[in-house]
């Protein structure tokens, strides 16, 4: 079988390149009160991925919610070294936004398409911040 | 980027090192934002150049003395900064350590002599020390159509919805930065456009109580996430603590950093003033059934009814609800299995002294503690397992922080669990 790649195109909201596995949610996350940066780990008591490691993924998402100490905590992440790869979310807000420049991560939105309607969790994702692109292999294509 | 000459000239480094790094990190997190221009801003509130235990130590060897967190973290700069005084009218926000009480919050000796130093760093760059999640309520009230530029989200919707100031909810280093240059992203909720209800709620049920609002906010954050809701069916205007609780709630279970109350609040005179043309994106409906359903959502983490923590003071307690935990209390002393922490500034604690509130309180065998909360400084009584709270943000996060139990209720079912040891909350 060949691999099915889907491309999506959105807007920079940071510049970078990066690829990985999809960690996807339709949720908002919560930064402080919803991660342990130590962990990089999702801790919100009713939140679908609590438990789950963002690290290393490229994390989809809806978008940021909750306290402004967001940024904090996902800076916090790249200093303890579990930040996700990159970000692909669907609603900008200033803490989402603050959050991806302070991690210094490729991250887009406003994308062509409903990420959620093409990502899956598991996913192999390909970020390009610059060109706003995103690459999708799905998981059972190969 | 559209820069004015004076944003020009601290891009290029005309006004220093320092005001450049700032200017830099302000672009790169407009640009993210998709915002072409600054605003001036003469209101910032963040918490600027704190230091923590795992920063310290993170930072130990990066070259630098007293500017190294400014520098690295608050500024994301990879080059050590000389930081000038700041520029614009600037507060340093709740931290982690209440300087008299660290030892009772658990705190280490380091973690509260970093917390000193950190203090007197924001002291000799010109920073108001407010140590309080309530900036409005000591003195810092941003006038209408003011741009500030806040963090701590139950203050932004307070600034937002409240006063009718403008501010987004902003983030540490986007608030250090701002304190150096006076500017901001002219993006969001300093737009008129931006600031127009998106989602209608309709509340059928009556609102009366701190609890009603606070559980009113928790339903609205949850059906309108970060979205713009503009509230019907309100037919009297809430005091501070109530809108207080209320916004603390809607930031907390979704987004919300601006809310409309037909009839109430400052833009929304009427019900198209509030959605200034907009078309209800979406309606919801507040009635009882809605009303069961968050009570009981708030309580999902509480299972065992023997309490062993009450903690008051989320968003920072009033002087009003001090007073009113004092007459609940009634002379009476709390259980020998319970603990008492009310969490205030330090300038309604000042208050707190000089009528004679903290003294009840302490005879009662509780403590009115400043500068931070259980859930900001992680700090628990020893061997907490179940807490009992009135803020339904202090049970939305504390539960997910501590690993504990909580039960949500009103200021009085935390008074009589402090005093039994035992929950008997239930919805009334």
């Amino acid at each position: 079988m060949t691999d099915e790649t889907l491309v999506l195109r959105g807007r920079k909201v940071s510049g970078g390149f990066a690829e990985g596995e999809a960690l996807v949610t339709r949720e908002t996350i919560s930064g402080w009160g919803g991660v342990n940066p130590a962990q990089g780990s999702i801790i919100e008591t009713r939140h679908e991925l609590r438990g789950q490691s963002f690290k290393d993924k490229i994390l989809v998402f809806r978008g940021a919610k909750g306290s402004s100490g967001w940024s904090v905590m996902f800076h916090t992440t790249r200093l303890a070294g579990t930040a996700p790869k990159a970000m692909v979310f669907t609603e900008m807000t200033t803490k989402v936004a603050l959050g991806a420049v302070v991690m210094r991560i490729p991250a887009v939105t406003d994308l062509d398409r409903d990420p959620f309607e093409v990502i899956e969790t598991g996913d192999w994702v390909s970020v390009d911040g610059d060109k706003g692109i995103v690459e999708i292999v799905k998981k059972n294509s190969n | 980027m559209k820069l004015t000459d004076d944003e020009r000239a601290m891009l290029d480094g005309r006004e220093g090192k320092a005001r450049q790094k700032a200017m830099e990190l302000l672009v790169r997190y407009a640009e993210a934002l998709g915002c072409e221009r600054f605003v001036d801003t003469t209101n910032v509130a963040g918490v600027p150049g704190s230091t923590t235990p795992f920063l310290a130590h993170y930072y130990k060897d990066w070259p630098g003395g007293k500017d190294k967190i400014f520098s690295y973290f608050d500024l994301d700069s990879d080059e050590l900064v000389d930081v000038p005084k700041v520029v614009t009218h600037s507060c340093h926000l709740q931290a982690g350590y209440d300087p008299d009480n660290w030892e009772l919050l658990g705190a280490s000796p380091e973690a509260a002599q970093l917390s000193r130093s950190s203090e007197s760093y924001a002291v000799e760059h010109g920073i108001r020390i407010l140590k309080t999640c309530t900036p409005y309520l000591v003195g810092n009230v941003p006038a209408r159509g003011e741009h500030c530029a806040w963090m701590e989200s139950s203050a932004v919707i307070y600034c937002n919805s409240v006063l009718g100031a403008r501010t987004n909810t902003e983030g540490r280093e986007s608030t250090s930065a701002a304190m150096l240059t006076g500017k901001i992203p002219d993006w969001g909720f300093h737009r008129d456009e931006y600031r127009r209800g998106t989602h209608r709620v309709d509340v059928d049920v009556p609102i009366h109580s701190v609890m009603d609002w606070g559980m009113l906010g928790y339903f609205v954050g949850e059906a309108v996430l970060e979205h713009i809701p503009v509230i019907t069916g309100i037919a009297r205007a809430p005091d501070l603590i109530r809108y207080k609780h209320f916004g603390a709630a809607a930031a907390s279970s979704g987004g919300v950093e601006l809310y409309h109350i037909v009839g109430v609040t400052p833009e929304a005179p009427t019900y198209e003033a509030a959605f200034g043309g907009n078309e209800p994106r979406e309606t919801f409906k507040y009635g009882p059934a809605e009303r069961r359903r968050v009570y009981e959502t708030l309580n999902a983490n509480g299972k065992n009814t023997d309490v062993d923590y009450v903690m008051l003071g989320c968003p920072h307690a009033a002087l009003e609800q001090i007073r009113e935990a004092c007459m609940l209390l009634d002379g009476r002393k709390i259980s020998a299995n319970c603990r008492l922490w009310i969490f205030t500034s330090r300038a309604v604690r000042r208050e707190a002294d000089t009528a004679g509130l903290t003294k009840i309180i302490l005879d009662a065998g509780g403590h009115v503690l400043t500068d931070t909360c259980s859930a900001i400084g992680q700090a628990l009584p020893p061997g907490t397992k179940v807490a009992a709270l009135d803020s339904a943000k202090q049970v939305h996060y504390l539960p997910a922080i501590m690993g504990i139990e909580a039960w949500f209720g009103t200021t009085e079912d935390c008074i009589n669990a402090a005093l039994t040891g035992r929950w008997t909350g239930e919805l009334r």
